[in-house]
């Protein structure tokens, strides 16, 4: 059954007539051609089809498009701006945080919510105190970016960069 | 996936109606679940009605000092709330301890306590299951039971072909604090509001493993309350599980500690991944009222509460570790609490 829709992704207001089983991923990708957010296991368990979602992380293969009708989406491929890459990117480029890639569109778009979240004081499960501000140590960053499975194992090197563009030198 | 028609009604009263209506409909909350058992074919709707833009998004003080969390606040929401960490620490430590931040964004208060288990005979639409398939049987029984039951189930090895086995195991981390909080669930079904105490929304398999809780079709969960806890109280939730992150447990304890001197003291126990529902140790509760929380006094209490457990065998080594292993991590959990600071 077929409904239409609003989004507004990287920015660019769309209308599209979309089946109401449509994941907002499959959306994006084949509907909208925004390939940036991948298909790793359309469950919910690989972090690879991250986005924001009206500013929050959130994973696109278990959103149904109609069910966000007029929501505002950003993928990895909108983050940069006027030619200047998005901090969490360039941090990621500094500090060779990925080998394929596959992953790298969502962990960069987990990464950014992370931050955000951190900014605003949400507390993890690595928080040592749950009332306390959190600070982004490596424990934090990789509880936090758990959601995000590096099939080539490059976590050594996100869990730095992630604090690279959180301002920690490590 | 099969087809489906979508609503979004204009207000939570027309939302009842329309899936009262309709046998086949659902009710849509962050979809984390729902969506999931879509592509999987373990649910097969004509209509699936959207709530999560009609549910309240607020959490609110009640007057009695409690806080009301609608059904429609996200996990992330709850978890990051100031009072909730504040006064209710078990809650924000047990939804942070489930799943991931991206899931948390979108599941929701409503959704979460109704998450269906993740045996995986239920999850896998080619295998006998009776709570997918009334009737067909239980897969589960001898085969991986790691994530199932000990508690709750009818003997050490019950009949995989009888229609009522199920040795499954509700997989929410929240639904676990919800207990020993003594959260109340506020409900508007086709036949008007009702409350229920959390204790009582999820149900043992009885004679029918297709029934998670006791809501019936079209019952919508509006608003979750969560009641003062006792002045000075402590509480706390403790998950153990086969990754440090990003798994379901194995065995969870939610525990609130209650009490000035220790005559007064009161212990509320609630345990994750033992049973088809969450499961208060409430002869372990009676049994340490007023009693020093020590390692022995504790031991014994989970001793007796555990008397009626069946470990299950399985062609993965089985689940009787889980027997010893929710003793101990109420002993880790109660020493914790208490441990003076
Ligand atoms: C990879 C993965 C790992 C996970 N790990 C964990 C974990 O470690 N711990 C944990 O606790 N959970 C875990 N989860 C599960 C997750 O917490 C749940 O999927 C989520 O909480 C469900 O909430 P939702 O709002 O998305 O529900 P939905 O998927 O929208 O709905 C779930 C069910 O509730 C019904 N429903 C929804 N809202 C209402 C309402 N207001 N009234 C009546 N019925 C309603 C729906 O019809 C459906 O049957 C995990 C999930 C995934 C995919
Ligand atoms: S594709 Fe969405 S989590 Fe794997
Ligand atoms: S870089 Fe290859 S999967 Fe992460």
């Amino acid at each position: 059954m077929d409904a239409e829709i609003s989004l507004t992704v990287d920015g660019v207001a769309r209308r599209l007539t979309v089946d109401t089983r449509t994941t907002l991923l499959d959306t994006l990708r084949e509907r909208l051609g925004n390939c940036s957010p991948k298909k790793g296991c359309d469950h919910g368990q690989c972090g690879a089809c991250t986005v924001l979602l009206d500013g929050e992380r959130a994973l696109s293969c278990l959103a149904l498009a109609v069910a966000h009708d007029g929501a505002e989406i950003t993928t990895a491929d909108g983050l940069a701006r006027g030619g200047e890459l998005h901090p969490v990117q360039q941090a990621f480029l500094d500090r060779d945080a990925f080998q394929c890639g596959y992953c790298t569109p969502g962990q960069i778009c987990s990464a950014v919510g992370v931050l955000a979240e951190v900014d605003r004081g949400w507390p993890s499960h690595a928080s040592p105190d749950l009332v306390a501000d959190p600070e982004l140590s490596h424990d934090e960053v990789a509880e936090r970016m758990s959601g995000n499975l590096c099939r080539c194992a490059a976590y050594v090197n996100i869990v730095p960069a992630v604090q690279q563009a959180g301002g920690v030198q490590a | 996936m099969k087809p489906f028609a979508f609503a979004r009604p204009g207000s939570v009263a027309e939302a009842v109606r329309q899936v009262a209506a309709e046998p086949g409909a659902v009710f849509l909350g962050g979809g984390t679940n729902l969506v999931d058992h879509l592509k999987l074919g373990v649910a097969t709707p004509e209509l699936v009605v959207d709530v999560r833009r009609l549910t309240s998004r607020e959490i609110s003080d009640l007057p009695d000092g409690g806080l009301r969390l609608g059904a429609a606040t996200t996990n992330s929401e709850v978890a990051a709330d100031r009072r909730v960490r504040e006064r209710y620490p078990v809650l924000a430590q047990a939804l942070l301890a489930g799943a991931t931040g991206q899931l948390r964004n979108l599941a929701t208060t409503g959704g979460n306590p109704l998450q269906r288990t993740r045996c995986v005979y239920f999850q896998d639409v080619t295998t006998a299951c009776n709570k997918r398939e009334p009737g067909s049987g239980c897969s589960a029984v001898n085969g991986y039971t790691r994530y199932h039951a000990v508690l709750g189930v009818p003997s050490a090895m019950p009949d995989p072909t009888a229609p009522e086995t199920c040795i499954a195991t509700h997989p929410s981390d929240m639904a676990v604090a919800l207990a020993a909080l003594d959260a109340v669930v506020h409900v508007l079904g086709p036949a008007g509001e009702r409350t229920i105490p959390f204790g009582e929304l999820h149900r043992l398999p009885g004679d029918d493993p297709s029934r998670d809780t006791v809501l019936g079709h079209g019952e919508l969960v509006t608003a979750i309350d969560l009641p003062p806890l006792p002045d000075g109280a402590r509480s706390a939730y403790r998950k153990v599980r086969d990754r440090a992150s990003y798994a379901f447990a194995l065995v969870s304890v939610a525990a609130v500690v209650a009490g000035d001197s220790t005559s007064e003291r009161t212990v509320r126990i609630a345990l994750g991944g033992v049973a088809h529902k969450p499961w208060r140790a409430a002869r372990a509760e009676e049994l340490l009222r007023g009693t020093p929380l020590t390692e022995h006094a504790v031991g014994h209490a989970m001793g007796v509460e555990l008397t009626t457990a069946q470990p299950q065998p399985g062609i993965d080594g089985g689940n009787g570790f889980k027997i010893p292993l929710a003793t101990r991590t109420v002993v880790a959990t109660l020493r914790d609490l208490t441990r003076e600071t």
